[in-house]
């Protein structure tokens, strides 16, 4: 790991496919060695977003910069010892063992002269030691539960050992249990390697609780972002996600914790869905939308 | 004992004692499959109407006259088995390059077409243009070459997608077959027994002539695919992944396509589309590396067994001599039902 923290930035891009606009005119600086989490409603363009940071779509308008360059303008190869990936669906191959494909990432380490070499072993086994499945490091793949999986495909994230690691909804399809497991993980190596941390995240109390700054957006637009605190409220519960709830502060954790007003069950100490979405914000003060 | 325990523990240990086993068990298949192709192109060289013993066909390559093998293992047999480990190594290496690209062990170019459209190239260029030699295999190469752009264009909806371009290459290769059917119905005898070798894949017609091109193309094309081939691990894990592997993935299956579909097609101009070699050699060479490393030198090496196996059995062990396409396309059938009826009930995608 090297100590030069990079920098992701976004400027004013628009990103879609074919001819939908997906995001629009969007400017967003990560906070180097932070934990980041963009939130939104399903369809308000938070994947494409990270996918648009990882060049995986190109932008329209505007630009993303890596360290100050246009990230397309660099060489793939250079960007992927900078900046990792873990999309939201990868394909595992068939009887691959857990450290083969946690070695994959080692690949743009590999130039043609450079083969694998013991420095690869030891960072292979220093990912799988970090994510806890170096037990499981001659198994198939194929044979290993969800949550394992998960670790799997992490664990090769940190062998391609960048110091900026996005994340497309690391959770999905885990119980809460691995769910937070996962979290853990992430804010372990955040904190252990110092590594800049952006993931799409669909639970807001999750991200809320895990992330040192959220990303809110709506209809591909910038709505918020800041210090979880700020900027979960009931207001922008509504604005964001079109939901009446209370915001009350974790009893776990202290951060921002949303309970939803359905229409049903929701007897002794709340108002009617209607009502509490009216109400002022009750706590701590509504974080500014962006302008 | 304690050395051991030592080094176990040193760092990278237990990852590079894993990976030196699954190495090791690698290379083990790889030396099994080079002395079984040996093997088998041995006892292809000795058997036949008349059978020679090791030690004259030895004698024969060693380059000494030995009255009457020198004829039917140096002119007739020895072209024929080269000629078959060659096509078979190209077949097999192409269609694992294929499947593993898209993710599809049905996309092999003998499904989706590509063989297809060398073997109707040539059809239409013997019986209607009496073309023949050096200018047919060139027009077999090139039309192999038009139809796997052509698949790839057709398929292409902001990026290649494996499901999509192998429904479309059956398509495809389903047109192509009613031309060469109807180029058939329009030959004349002579022509259509030599059009027929197009159809199924034959070695009868293996001669040292054919063999010295053959072997040149796929000098310079198959180290190209083995290069090229180094992208394949990160292209496996889908296309998010690769890229962000720094893998770009457009631009790596559009070469590894290329150069795959040159390596099929040089073959198919040599023998004609084999059937199902190329379909086959991918799988059984996945079952018996078992996730240990590469596919691609295993499933070249699977190639060229199951061809001799196949001309073989096709010339010596059946009632009736039948070309080495027939034996093959026996062995294939049975595996694509096996293969879609399994993906049917998975409930997968193709």
């Amino acid at each position: 790991m090297t100590d030069a923290v990079h920098t992701l930035a976004v400027e004013g891009i628009t990103v879609g496919y074919d001819d939908r606009v997906v995001v629009h005119d969007m400017t967003l600086d990560i906070e180097p060695g932070a934990v980041t989490a963009i939130v939104g409603a399903n369809g308000c363009g938070k994947s494409t977003l990270l996918r648009a940071m990882a060049r995986l779509l190109p932008a329209r308008t505007g630009r993303v910069l890596l360290d100050g360059t246009p990230i397309d303008s660099m060489r793939s190869r250079d960007v992927a010892t900078v900046l990792g990936l873990l999309p939201q669906a990868p394909v595992c191959p068939e009887g691959i063992a857990v450290a083969d494909l946690v070695g994959r990432g080692r690949y743009p380490h590999q130039g043609w002269f450079r083969r694998w070499t013991t420095q690869d072993d030891v960072i292979v086994e220093q990912a799988l030691v970090a994510t806890n499945i170096l037990d499981l490091a001659d198994r198939p793949v194929d044979e290993l539960s969800g949550g394992q999986r998960q670790r799997v495909w992490i664990a090769m994230a940190l062998a391609q050992q960048t110091d900026v690691l996005l994340l497309d909804e690391p959770t999905t399809f885990l119980d809460v249990a691995h769910q937070v497991d996962v979290l853990d993980l992430l804010v372990d190596l955040n904190r252990d390697r110092g590594t800049t941390i952006v993931m799409v995240l669909h639970d807001l109390n999750l991200a809320a609780r895990y992330a040192d700054r959220l990303v809110a957006l709506t209809d591909g637009r910038l709505y918020a972002q800041g210090d979880p605190s700020d900027v979960v409220t009931e207001q922008m519960v509504r604005d964001v996600f079109g939901m009446a709830a209370r915001v009350v502060p974790d009893p776990v954790s202290g951060t921002p914790l949303v309970l939803p007003l359905g229409r049903h069950r929701t007897g002794r100490g709340t108002q009617p869905a209607g009502e509490a979405a009216t109400r002022p914000a009750t706590e701590r003060p509504a974080a500014q939308p962006v302008p | 004992m304690t050395a051991v325990l030592a080094t176990d523990r040193a760092a990278g240990g237990v990852v590079a004692q894993g990976r030196r086993a699954r190495a090791r068990r690698h290379r083990t298949v790889l030396v099994v499959l080079v002395l079984a192709v040996v093997a088998v192109a041995v006892v292809a060289l000795c058997v036949g109407q008349r059978s020679y013993a090791p030690s004259e066909v030895l004698r024969v390559l060693l380059g000494e006259q030995v009255p009457g093998a020198s004829f039917n293992v140096g002119v007739l047999r020895a072209p024929r088995v080269l000629t078959g480990i060659l096509v078979g190594v190209a077949f097999g290496m192409g269609g694992v390059v294929f499947q593993t690209m898209l993710r599809n062990p049905l996309a092999s170019p003998d499904i989706i077409g590509v063989s297809a459209g060398s073997s109707a190239a040539a059809v239409v260029a013997i019986t209607m243009f009496g073309l023949s030699g050096a200018a047919l295999s060139v027009v077999a190469v090139v039309a192999g070459l038009v139809v796997a752009a052509t698949i790839y264009a057709l398929s292409w909806r902001s990026g290649v997608q494996g499901a999509r371009l192998v429904l479309i290459g059956i398509a495809v290769g389903a047109m192509l077959d009613s031309v060469i059917g109807y180029a058939m119905t329009r030959a004349g005898i002579y022509d259509a027994n030599e059009a027929l070798r197009w159809l199924t894949g034959s070695l009868n017609s293996a001669f040292w002539p054919g063999v010295g091109p053959l072997a040149a193309a796929l000098a310079v094309l198959v180290p190209t695919l083995l290069v090229l081939a180094r992208r394949l691990p990160a292209l496996q894990l889908g296309d998010d992944a690769a890229a962000g592997l720094g893998v770009s993935p457009d631009r790596s299956r559009l070469a590894l396509l290329l150069v795959a579909v040159a390596v099929i097609a040089v073959a198919t101009a040599a023998t004609g589309p084999i059937a199902f070699v190329a379909f086959l050699s991918g799988p059984i060479a996945h079952r018996l590396v078992r996730g240990t490393g590469a596919l691609l030198v295993p499933a070249a090496l699977v190639g060229a067994l199951l061809v001799l196996v196949a001309d073989l059995v096709g010339q010596h062990l059946l009632v009736h001599r039948f070309p080495v396409g027939v034996v093959t396309g026996v062995l294939g059938a049975p595996y694509l039902l096996w293969l879609l009826a399994r993906t049917n009930r998975s409930g997968g995608s193709l």
